[in-house]
C-alpha cells in the first residue's frame, strides 16, 4: 500500500501517480492523507486502483473514474464522481451538489446525505444514497438508476427519460414528467441487487419507484404550455 | 465568484487568537476573490453613550489626531483613536447623527466604513494575503469575524464596492453571487431614507436588512422577508453586534459550508477555508440548505 500526503505533495502530483499505474500497475492500493478541501483528487483513473482518501475533499472528487475504486473517508464537495463511467466511488460522508452527475456507469455509493441536482443528467450509472438528497435530483436523467433511502428534495425526476427512481422517504414535490409508478416484481429484484451492491441494508418493498411519463419526450403542442 | 468566510467564537477564551485563526481562512479563498478583500471584526465594544467608527482616509499620514481633537471640542465630548494603516477607529461620546454631519462638513474626504458599538470594518483592493498583512488581521481579538474575497462581476473593482458592506448599526453583510433586481430595490429603499455609497448589488442587500431592522423586525424576520424580496444569486453571511447569520438563496446556487464545534462555528464558501481550525477534523461539517437561514447569536 502506497500513502501519498497532500500536505507535502501536490493535487497534480498525486493524480499523476495514479495516471502513471496505468502504463505498469506496481502498486494497487493507495492511501491519500491531508486533502483538506483540495479540488480535483483522483479524476480521470484509468485502472483498477483502489484509493483510499482520508478527510474531507473539495470539487469534482473522482470525475471521470474508469475501473478504479475510490472511497471518500469524509465529505465531499460538489460534482463527486462527475461523469464516471466504470468502477465505484464511495463516500462514507456527505456530498455536495450534482453528485454523479452525467455519469455514463459504475456505482456511486453516498452514506450520508447529497446536495441539490443529485445524479443532474445521469446516463447509465447507479447512484445508492443513504440518507436525503437535494432539490432537482434526476434532473433530465437518461439511463441508470437512483436509490434515495431518506427524502428527495423538491422537483425529482425533472424532464426525466429512463433513470429508474426509488424512493423510501418523502418526496417534497415530482418534477415535470415524472410520476409515481407501479412496483412490479422485476423492480424488487433490481432495487435488492443494487442495495447489496451497495452494501445497504434496507427492505426493498419499503421504496416507491418513480419514473417517466414520457409525455415530453418529443414536443407535442398539447405540451407546450409544459416548457 | 467570490469567496466568503466567517467565525464565530462559542468559547470566549479563544477570542485573543480571532484574527490567527481567521487569517488563514481568508487568505485560502484567494483563488475565489483575488481582487479586493476585507473583513468586518467585532470586539472591544464601546459602552453606553459611545460610538464606535472605521473611517478610512487615502493617505496613510492623515493627521487622525487633529481630526479626533477637533471633533472632541466642536461636539463638547470625550474621544479616542486609534489607526491601522490608512484607516482609523474612532471611539467618540457622541451620537451618530451629529458626527456624520460633522464628518461631512469638515473632511469630505473621510471615508466611513462602519459605525456601531462593536464593529470594525477594514477592506481594500488587492490580494487577500496583503490586505491581512497591511491592517495586521493575525494580531487582532474578537467575538466573531466575517470576511470576503472579491471577484467582481456586477460593478467596479474598488474599494468602495470591496465587502463587507456596512449600512447600519453593527450590521454588515458579505455577498457570493448577483442580485439582479438590486436598482429597482435600490430606489425603493433611498425612498425610506437608507444611503447607498455605491452601484455595488450586495450594498442594496445591505440596506435593505438595515430598513427591515430599523422596521423593527428581528434579524429572523427580517432574513425572511429578504428571502421574498432579493432575486437573485445568494449566499450571505451576516454579522450583527451579537452574531452572525448564513442564507442561501432557495436554488443554492453558490456555494456553502458549515463547522460547529464545543468551541466555534465556521462558515466558509469552500471545505479548504475551514481545513486549518483546531478540531475540524471532529467538527460537525454540513451544507446548509437552499432558502434556510442559520443564526448564532449570543444573548
Amino acid at each position: 500500500m502506497n500513502t501519498f500526503d497532500l500536505s507535502t505533495n501536490t493535487v497534480t502530483e498525486l493524480n499523476h501517480a495514479l495516471h502513471a499505474q496505468k502504463d505498469k500497475m506496481t502498486q494497487a492500493e493507495w492511501v491519500v492523507t491531508n486533502p483538506k478541501g483540495s479540488h480535483n483528487l483522483a479524476v480521470g483513473l484509468d485502472s483498477e486502483l483502489a484509493v483510499d482518501i482520508h478527510g474531507h475533499a473539495g470539487y469534482f472528487c473522482a470525475g471521470m473514474n474508469k475501473t478504479a475504486s475510490i472511497t471518500v473517508h469524509g465529505n465531499v464537495g460538489q460534482g463527486v464522481a462527475e461523469n464516471m463511467m466504470s468502477g465505484v466511488v464511495r463516500v462514507k460522508g456527505d456530498a455536495s451538489q450534482a453528485a454523479g452527475a452525467t455519469a455514463h456507469g459504475g456505482m456511486l455509493i453516498v452514506e450520508g446525505n447529497a446536495g441539490a441536482r443529485c445524479g443532474i443528467s445521469m446516463k447509465g450509472v447507479d447512484i445508492v444514497v443513504k440518507g436525503n438528497v437535494g432539490h432537482m435530483s434526476c434532473f433530465m436523467g437518461q439511463s441508470g438508476s437512483l436509490v434515495v433511502c431518506g427524502d428527495a428534495g423538491e422537483a425529482l425526476g425533472d424532464s426525466l427519460y429512463e433513470v429508474h427512481i426509488y424512493v423510501k422517504g418523502e418526496v417534497k414535490s415530482l418534477g415535470a414528467d415524472c410520476v409515481q409508478k407501479e412496483m412490479r416484481e422485476e423492480h424488487i429484484a433490481e432495487l435488492t441487487a443494487l442495495l447489496a451492491k451497495a452494501g445497504v441494508e434496507e427492505d426493498p418493498a419499503s421504496f416507491k419507484r418513480y419514473g417517466s411519463a414520457r409525455e415530453l419526450y418529443t414536443f407535442k403542442v398539447d405540451n407546450a404550455s409544459a416548457y | 465568484m467570490c469567496g466568503i468566510v466567517g467565525l464565530y467564537l462559542k468559547n470566549d477564551a479563544l477570542e485573543s487568537k480571532l484574527g490567527e485563526l481567521f487569517e488563514p481562512m481568508l487568505i485560502s479563498m484567494t483563488d475565489r476573490g483575488p481582487d479586493s478583500a476585507g473583513f468586518a471584526i467585532y470586539g472591544d465594544e464601546v459602552g453606553e453613550g459611545w460610538l464606535k467608527l472605521t473611517l478610512r482616509h487615502p493617505d496613510e499620514s492623515f493627521d487622525w489626531a487633529g481630526l479626533t481633537d477637533q471633533m472632541a471640542t466642536a461636539l463638547q465630548c470625550s474621544a479616542d483613536w486609534m489607526n491601522n494603516a490608512n484607516v482609523a477607529v474612532l471611539k467618540i461620546q457622541a451620537d451618530e447623527t451629529s458626527v456624520r454631519e460633522w464628518l461631512s462638513t469638515h473632511y469630505e474626504d473621510v471615508l466611513i466604513l462602519s459605525a456601531g458599538s462593536s464593529i470594525e470594518i477594514l477592506k481594500e483592493v488587492g490580494l487577500p494575503e496583503n490586505i491581512s498583512s497591511k491592517f495586521s488581521l493575525s494580531g487582532m481579538k474578537g467575538t466573531h469575524i466575517i470576511g470576503h474575497t472579491r471577484m467582481a462581476t456586477e460593478s467596479a473593482v474598488t474599494m468602495e464596492g470591496s465587502h463587507p458592506f456596512s449600512t447600519g448599526s453593527d450590521l454588515c453583510l458579505v455577498h457570493n453571487g448577483s442580485l439582479s433586481n438590486h436598482n429597482r430595490l435600490r430606489e425603493n429603499l433611498k425612498r425610506e431614507g437608507i444611503t447607498f455609497e455605491t452601484e455595488n448589488d450586495s450594498e442594496v442587500a445591505a440596506g435593505y436588512l438595515t430598513w427591515r431592522l430599523n422596521e423593527g423586525d428581528t434579524l429572523k424576520n427580517a432574513l425572511e422577508s429578504a428571502l421574498k424580496d432579493l432575486d437573485g444569486f445568494f449566499t450571505f453571511t451576516i454579522g450583527t453586534k451579537n452574531g452572525f447569520a448564513v442564507m442561501r438563496d432557495p436554488i443554492a446556487c453558490k456555494p456553502a459550508v458549515l463547522a460547529e464545534t464545543d468551541d466555534y462555528v465556521a462558515m466558509a464558501s469552500e471545505y479548504q477555508a475551514l481545513a486549518s481550525l483546531p478540531g475540524i477534523e471532529n467538527a460537525k461539517v454540513w451544507e446548509p440548505e437552499p432558502a434556510t437561514f442559520y443564526i448564532w447569536e449570543r444573548h
